[in-house]
């Protein structure tokens, strides 16, 4: 008997009893179903679980109360004198074993099947960065996704709704805390695999509805797999596409709570598209960090780089916080700007103050500097140019 | 008084830093652990107040994660650990019938390190300008590299840890030496009661896992101040052998909190229900069975690391077996109440509650065994609400419990009854608001560890934190309980309760400074 019909014998069975096995799902307090073998598998595997764990707490606890109502001093009862009896020991040692072996089973099969990583179509390497998400397209069987890159972050609406004291009204904001600036796109029906790995601490990609949870970890790089049914697809998709959200389940610093994973399953036209498109988009950020700007063009732009990237830490106003140091009047963005650009591009080993360059590109990262030596009385007067950025790496 | 002819002691301060009494330093331990509870329980009430509502409104992701970090650190290592030793050094020596503890001047050095550590600990909290910009470890109790690399304070973690571990270690020595040699003539060790066999248990447990812990931060040390890599996969070190070092002790933790918790629990349910504990051997039995597979189950907390298929259904299998030996301890309980003539004092119902809210968290700890649906519950407030129910309605209710059960044998006096049901009840009720919800929050999504949430986790945060108010609240009452307790109340007799088997209830209620300076005999 498959897991699926097992539990669904025990949930009929139940659901009458007890009322609250359709409730269960109902009111939103049960686990997600989802839209893969995966999370098929997992859902079901927990429902078996969970109902033999009913069962035997209603076996359990029934008995106790029964004892406790009727076995009490009150009740002028003498209590018994036995204190042991081998059969019954032995029979409540045998059972609960065999139960553990019948979950065994189910859990073998499914793990085996969580575990096959051959025949995938797209390859994707996803890395946690301290706050956000890097995807890289490796291998596509489907078009030429090869090279496409980009970050993943918080969006820009949630980002300034969850300052401190912003006294925005977080329930009016579309998906709040679960919006990425780039989501990844996959097509439907494909076997992705997705290889994670931590650039600085461990993260976690976790997408409850794909039923795909691992650890990003630096030096490590771990796979896993899903595929979204077409006929899965179909009940949730809205004009060829359907979006699942999932967050950073490893805790991995202060923004931990504010990398959240977003994968749009698009249909393969449209997966096309948006590859194309991608392609193009890298071009145009190409000739930016080729050309020499103005000052303020580079502050006006460094302003955007620096809410974006820098501020969470150390502070829309340069005065930092906690184990963050304040730019404000700070020895690196006072002093030489070699110095300035080395940290940026370069980050710190064994702190958060990862290397920017490998997220930005020369044109954002001249930009930036130039704004934070430029910025809260820093006044220093001299810029950086993409140039230097290019020299620097 | 014919015990203090020959030992008189020091009195006010002088009584306190310099005693090697095991009444002396059992109180000192227990007033320890409770402070730490309550500091413990003010960083989760920050938590649960930055919780209650989406949004941020009280305190920034940096501190916050300082939050669940110290809140973590201060109730293990502060609270309940030293709060059983404290139980172990009081009630030890009487239960065997030995007149104190084998090793009296390192059991006073074991519980004088522990103020220091804990104040190593939080010190890093206050550093570095303001209060809120406090540099204190905020990087989860579990403290995984590379995260906890990037603390600047992180030497204060490690020296404290490591103090703390040389408290525990010196502590388990003293009490297997008292267990092994200072039992009454005539006690053999299937004589002894359910609590001793569960501390000797413990204390082995903990002298076999507290070096790895030691390892484990002596590394992190070496790495970020002497330039070694066994973390930094960098120079070639290995975030995940980490978390392997990390859980090999941290899995016999668990046990080392909740298996003292199950003796106290099999000493009150007989007292109460007036008949002997059923399974007294099988009960030895399963004890050390659970201590034995503590061991070899450890990377079940690590599913989702990337271990080979084998590596993850070997520990899913060696996972779901704890729950036969488990299951066994729940069903001798529930025998021993079968056809008792039980009474429900306060002790009694906090062991009832352990009972059945405990087999609560050892349901959900089987479906965390199982690898597969672990994918979806691992770090998700699922697990939170699992290791809650285990380590507070668990270890934490049965250590209350020991304490209202023990109380009238320490002070001299009942502890006033209606106020402590009182107590009970506010307790039981708010505890489940307040942590059962979670098991909803994390089915649905919520990861663990984050400052701030989706609202469509809302309503049920709200409802844990209302929980949590009530629940922090009512151990305020439990202070006032148990300062009355010792002021006054009804005077205590020798045995205290109709239905108290066992050595430490022949002795005069409060127990005189000595006891059983001659050794008694054991029927």
């Amino acid at each position: 008997m498959s897991v699926t019909k097992t539990t669904k014998i025990l949930r009929s069975l139940f659901a009458a009893a007890l009322l609250c096995g359709p409730a269960l799902a109902m009111a939103g307090l049960n686990m997600h179903r989802g839209v893969t073998v995966n999370s098929h598998d997992m859902y079901d595997l927990h429902m078996l679980v969970l109902w033999i764990c009913v069962v035997a707490g209603i076996a359990v606890f029934g008995v106790i109360i029964y004892s406790l109502i009727n076995h009490r001093k009150s009740k002028g009862v003498t209590p018994a004198t036995f204190h042991e009896s081998t059969t019954v020991e032995v029979i409540w040692t045998v059972i609960p074993f065999v139960i553990l072996v019948s979950i065994a089973v189910p859990t073998t099969t499914s793990l085996l099947r969580y575990e096959d990583m051959s025949n995938t179509d797209i390859d994707i390497k996803a890395t946690g960065w301290q706050w956000k998400w890097e995807y890289e397209y490796i291998g596509d069987k489907i078009t030429d996704s090869n090279g496409v890159k980009f970050f993943s972050q918080l969006d820009k609406e949630s980002n300034d709704a969850r300052q401190l004291k912003s006294n925005v009204d977080v329930t009016k904001i579309d998906h709040y805390l679960l919006n990425v600036d780039n989501p990844l796109v996959v097509p439907v029906g494909k076997k992705v695999r997705i290889l994670t790995t931590g650039k600085d601490v461990i993260h976690a990609w976790w997408v409850p509805e794909l039923g795909v949870k691992r650890d990003a970890i630096p030096g490590f790089i771990n796979e896993s797999q899903f595929k979204v049914e077409q006929a899965d697809w179909d009940k949730v998709q809205k004009d060829g596409e359907a979006i699942f959200r999932g967050q950073c389940a490893e805790l991995c610093g202060k923004d931990h709570g504010f990398m959240p994973i977003v994968v749009k399953v698009v249909s393969e036209d449209k997966y096309k598209a948006w590859v194309s498109a991608q392609k193009s988009a890298a071009a145009a950020s190409a000739v930016d960090s080729g050309k020499v700007w103005t000052k303020d063009e580079l502050i006006k732009h460094g302003a955007e780089v620096y809410a974006k990237n820098c501020a969470a830490c150390h502070q829309p106003g340069g005065e930092g916080m906690g184990p963050f140091p304040a730019l404000k009047g700070s020895k690196i963005a006072k002093g030489p700007i070699a110095g300035h650009i080395n940290i940026v591009v370069k980050g710190k080993p064994g702190t958060a103050m990862a290397p920017f360059g490998a997220m930005l590109n020369d044109a954002d990262i001249a930009a930036v500097i130039t704004y934070e030596r430029n910025s809260w009385g820093n006044d220093m007067g001299d810029m950086a140019q993409p140039s230097q950025i290019k020299a620097a790496r | 008084m014919s015990d203090n002819h020959h030992h008189d002691h020091p009195t006010g301060i002088k009584r306190w830093l310099f005693t090697t009494n095991h009444k002396d330093i059992g109180t000192l331990y227990l007033w320890f652990s409770f402070i730490m509870l309550l500091i413990g329980g003010a960083f989760a009430m920050v938590i649960r107040a930055e919780l209650m509502y989406p949004g941020m409104q009280i305190v920034d992701p940096n501190f916050f994660n300082m939050m669940t970090t110290m809140h973590g650190l201060v109730m293990v290592f502060g609270a309940i650990m030293p709060s059983t030793v404290g139980l172990a050094n009081w009630c030890i020596p009487m239960m065997i019938g030995a007149p104190d503890m084998a090793l009296p001047r390192m059991n006073n050095w074991s519980f004088w390190i522990l103020p220091f550590a804990a104040t190593m600990l939080v010190a890093p909290m206050f550093m570095g300008g303001h209060f809120m910009s406090g540099q204190g470890p905020a990087f989860g109790w579990t403290f995984y590299e590379p995260l906890s690399g990037q603390n600047d304070k992180l030497a204060f973690f490690v020296f404290a840890v490591h103090l703390l571990g040389i408290s525990s270690i010196m502590g388990s020595i003293n009490i297997i030496a008292t267990i092994l040699n200072m039992r009454a003539p005539g006690m053999t060790l299937m004589k002894m009661p359910m609590f001793v066999w569960t501390w000797l248990i413990t204390a082995f447990l903990l002298i076999a896992v507290m070096p790895v812990l030691a390892g484990a931060v002596t590394m992190m040390l070496t790495d970020k101040y002497f330039g070694t890599s066994f973390f930094n996969a960098a120079g070639g070190g290995d975030p995940v052998l980490f978390q392997h070092v990390f859980w090999f002790f941290g899995h016999p933790e668990v046990y080392i909190m909740i298996l003292p918790a199950f003796g106290i629990v099999s000493q009150i349910i007989p007292t109460f229900a007036r008949k002997k504990l059923f399974g007294y051997a099988s009960m030895v039995y399963a004890t050390a069975a659970i201590a034995f597979l503590s061991f070899i189950v450890w990377a079940h907390h690590m599913f989702t690391v990337g271990m080979p298929v084998a590596g993850e259904l070997y520990f899913t299998y060696a996972t779901v077996m704890i729950a036969v030996p488990t299951a066994v301890k729940v069903f001798n309980w529930t025998a021993t109440m079968w056809k008792g003539a039980m009474t429900f004092e306060t002790p009694m119902l906090w062991a009832i509650a352990f009972v059945i809210l405990f087999t609560i968290g050892g349901f959900t700890g089987l479906m965390l065994g199982v690898a597969t649906s672990d994918f979806q519950y691992q770090d998700t407030y699922f697990v939170v609400a699992h290791f809650h129910y285990v380590l507070v309605t668990g270890a934490l209710f049965a250590i209350i419990g020991a304490v209202y059960y023990w109380l009238p044998k320490w002070t001299g006096h009942m502890y006033d009854e209606k106020l402590s049901k009182l107590h009970f009840w506010m307790s039981t009720i708010s505890v489940n608001v307040l942590f059962f919800p979670q098991h909803f929050l994390g089915l649905e999504g919520m990861p663990r560890r984050i400052p701030d949430y989706n609202p469509m986790f809302a309503d049920w945060n709200f409802v844990s934190s209302i929980g949590g108010f009530v629940f922090g609240a009512s151990q305020i009452l439990f202070l006032f309980i148990v300062i009355k307790t010792i002021r006054g109340g009804a005077k205590a007799t020798s045995q205290v309760w109709e239905g108290a088997e066992g050595l430490e209830w022949t002795v005069a209620s409060p127990a005189p400074y000595h006891t059983f300076e001659n050794p008694p005999a054991i029927k």
